[in-house]
């Protein structure tokens, strides 16, 4: 009794998802040709634009020989770059560990990041916060990346999955298809999600790169985004933009299916387990059940005090 | 007491003089009417091009910044959202648990229920950043988000409320289309359209009333699923004020409150400009009156339960949020909304002299703009107080103060939902001409009516 039901059910729903593909195929056809269009007169000679090859590898291409290629292929690669930004990286399971001990609030990790993903000033992916927990204890610095969580809030308020939680833990933004009703920022508890209210400083140049789900850019009016554990940089084996960027060993990333962790600073890459276990490593909030992948390491023997980093900081912005 | 007895014991109504009464303001068009419409129009006009420039510019034309990230639009959704419900209190729940004395009110609840729950979708519309891909709801919709249970419930509430607002409406159609032989040509097309060819045959009315009845009986739980759905859009997220388990019932509670508030301001104009003070009488007033404290007073409760407990523990999560009401910045507008749009209002309308019309009507209103205010207490100050410390922003990232464009699209908002009740009036009787006869103990009245 049950087969005809379902069976009634599942044409339509992919009756829906054709007439989607057929709808977002149109457009992005549409918008491609259109912007080739212009291409043609403005495209400087120079500019590099990365590609996917058919066997998976990066390659560096001319803009200007860009525009050769035909719409098929830019939506070709669209559609390459949405399927495996939603598969993810096989066999992966990313992690981050902080130290907040060594944090002395250089905030390269914030410019690396802004300028990965083209944000405007105001904008944090990543955002180290001054905190003191009660007013005895001592004050200290906090990045404050997405927290990836295993059971996130913001994914299951989507109402059309534009974020989404991958089987290597990232969970991303895909700002092709969110509505912008900006449910997930009400429902983020940590604050880890902003949102285009204008549109983005772009370049000509850089609205017509085919969209990268993975690095969130070109970065779109109306729509969210958040930080992404830099998955472009994870697909081509390099540590996210931030940790890279810590001149102070704050940053460990990894993967806890293997383990292991790299200090993004030294290069030095040790066990997950061990250095949670030796630091009493912890994660945010836990009580509100969402099951962070982000680690934090406790902001003891922190090597500047307060008060003295804090003038530091005041003094780098005046500057 | 005396002038209510009076209104009671007058003579039974004539049948012509019912027609009459209730026809007679779609003839007349004053002055001042068709002045009221054009002002409605002139601000939807002006929500349109703020719209536009919205469209253009981005979100960021609104001040809403990524804390304080649902604002005015949001909150003036979830006040219309709860206007919407009177619909359902006075047209199914009053009329089945048998209190017939609401009658000539059911029709204009419905339109205010019918108007506002559209304009509610629209305002959602307005809050999205990408309003052309509004398609992807149907394309992509994933049933865990709370958004997709909303648009199902809110979309279902306004079919039924369609249903039972024209089910009634047929036999007065049929009498217009009989009865209003001077109206514009295409009114009297639209009549004839709309009335299905009712000849007021018995058979006719056995269904009709089994109909209504049925309606009545299924818009009930939908009624309180969609402001249980809205509820959730703030009680699924784990965030100081909004983490609350009783935001179903204390939303709906509050909503029936707004509700009886709204409908008593419309029965007061409408008794004013149409002279229906032999229809919506001194009674109904009273009645409602009545209802509007017990409404109050089952909120009262809610609101006690809901800044009293967590006001007593001052969780370490929850201090921020609370003392910002309690003391701080939002301070004056929550106590302001507490005492005059509820407390007040309730100890007023104890006294029977208050709640003859006008004290009535000026004691709604404060109740209804207390109403609005408090979806905004209850939408912003919590998006204000994150877990984490607001740093690195923009000052303007700190605060919440609507813009001119944020104003003039809720206005534009509010003015539609206005103008659609107005039009309406305009073509359709405001009491159901038909039930009024029936109860005056008038059978027949169409063939009455073709004799004439
Ligand atoms: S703003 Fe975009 S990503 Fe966030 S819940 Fe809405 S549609 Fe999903």
């Amino acid at each position: 009794m049950n087969t005809p039901i379902e069976k009634n059910k599942n044409p339509r729903r992919d009756f829906l998802k054709i007439l989607g593909l057929a709808v977002g195929a149109a457009g992005t056809v549409g918008g491609a040709s259109l912007l080739n269009s212009c291409t043609n007169e403005t495209g400087e000679p120079g500019e590099k634009v990365k590609l996917l090859t058919q066997d998976g590898k990066l390659v560096e291409v001319d803009a200007k020989s860009m525009t050769l290629a035909s719409d098929v292929e830019n939506e070709e690669l669209l559609t390459e770059y949405q399927k495996r930004g939603r598969e993810g990286i096989p066999g992966k399971k990313w992690v981050m560990v902080i130290d907040l001990a060594r944090c002395q609030n250089a905030r390269k990790c914030m410019a690396a990041c802004n300028s990965a993903h083209e944000l405007r000033p105001e904008m944090h992916h990543i955002n180290v916060l001054e905190m003191q927990n009660s007013e005895d204890t001592a004050p200290y610095y906090m990045p404050k990346p997405c927290y990836h969580c295993d059971n996130p809030p913001c994914t299951k308020v989507c109402p059309v999955n534009a974020t989404f939680k991958r089987k290597d833990g990232i969970v991303l933004i895909d700002n092709e298809r969110c509505i912008g009703c900006r449910f997930c920022i009400a429902a983020c508890p940590y604050s880890a999600r902003m949102f285009n209210w204008f549109a983005p400083d772009l370049t000509e140049e850089q609205k017509q790169r085919t969209y990268d789900i993975e690095l969130n850019v070109p970065q779109k009016k109306g729509t969210i985004t958040k930080c992404l554990f830099s998955a472009d940089r994870l697909r081509v084996g390099k540590l996210p933009y931030c940790v890279s960027a810590c001149p102070n060993g704050v940053y460990y990333f990894g993967d806890k299916n293997e383990d292991s962790v790299t200090n993004g600073t030294s290069g030095e890459t040790v066990r997950f387990s061990d250095l949670i276990r030796d630091n009493a490593g912890y994660t945010m909030h836990e009580e509100f059940g969402t099951k962070p992948q982000v680690f934090y390491l406790p902001a003891k023997d922190r090597r500047v005090p307060f008060e003295q980093a804090k003038k530091q900081t005041e003094n780098n912005e005046n500057a | 007491m005396a002038e209510i007895a009076v209104q009671e014991a007058s003579e039974k109504k004539n049948l012509t003089a019912i027609f009459d009464d209730l026809i007679s303001p779609l003839k007349r068009n004053p002055f001042a009417n068709k002045l009221w419409i054009r002002f409605l129009i002139l601000i939807c006009v002006a929500g349109l091009f703020a719209y536009g420039y919205q469209l253009m510019t981005g979100l960021g034309a609104t001040a809403m910044r990524d804390y304080s990230s649902w604002g005015l639009y949001i909150s003036n959704f979830v006040f219309l959202i709860a206007v919407s419900l009177v619909g359902s209190l006075v047209s199914a729940i009053l009329k089945l648990s048998g209190q017939t004395w609401a009658t000539p009110l059911t029709r204009f609840s419905e339109i205010i229920a019918v108007a506002a729950v559209s304009f509610a979708g629209l305002s959602i519309i307005v809050d999205m950043g990408r309003p052309d891909r509004v398609l992807n709801i149907l394309l992509h919709g994933r049933f865990s988000s709370p958004i997709v249970w909303d648009i199902i419930v809110v979309n279902t509430y306004l079919a039924i409320s369609l249903i039972l607002l024209y089910l009634p409406l047929i036999p007065d159609i049929a009498i217009l289309r009989d009865r209003y032989t001077e109206a514009p040509k295409w009114q009297r097309k639209l009549y004839k359209t709309l009335s299905l060819g009712w000849t007021g045959h018995d058979e006719q009315y056995k269904l009709l009333h089994k109909a209504i009845r049925m309606m009545m009986i299924i818009i009930m739980p939908v009624a309180f699923a969609i402001h249980t759905v809205t509820s959730w859009l703030f009680g699924v997220n784990n965030r100081t004020g909004w983490d609350s388990t009783i935001f179903g019932p204390y939303f709906v509670a509050g909503a029936f409150m707004v509700g009886a508030a709204a409908v008593i301001v419309l029965m007061y104009i409408l008794r004013r400009t149409q002279k229906l003070d032999n229809y919506i009488t001194l009674f109904h007033f009273d009645k409602m009156g009545k209802l509007l404290v017990l409404t109050s007073l089952v909120y009262l409760y809610f609101n006690i339960n809901e800044y009293l407990v967590p006001g007593y523990k001052m969780k370490s999560l929850d201090t921020g949020h609370l003392l910002e009401l309690f003391s701080g910045d939002e301070s004056p507008l929550f106590y302001g909304v507490q005492i005059f749009g509820m407390i007040i209002p309730i100890i007023l309308l104890i006294f029977k002299p208050m709640r003859a019309p006008l004290p009535l009507f000026f004691i709604s209103i404060a109740v209804v703009i207390g109403a609005w205010l408090k979806r905004y207490l209850i939408v912003i100050p919590t998006l204000l107080n994150p877990t984490f410390p607001i740093q690195n922003v923009p000052e303007n990232f700190h605060h919440y103060f609507p813009t001119a464009v944020e104003l003039t699209i809720t206005a534009g908002l509010t003015a539609g939902t206005l103008l659609v009740i107005t039009l309406f009036l305009r073509i359709f009787p405001i009491v159901p001409m038909w039930e009024v006869a029936h109860e005056e103990g008038y059978e027949n009245i169409e063939k009455k009516a073709t004799e004439k």
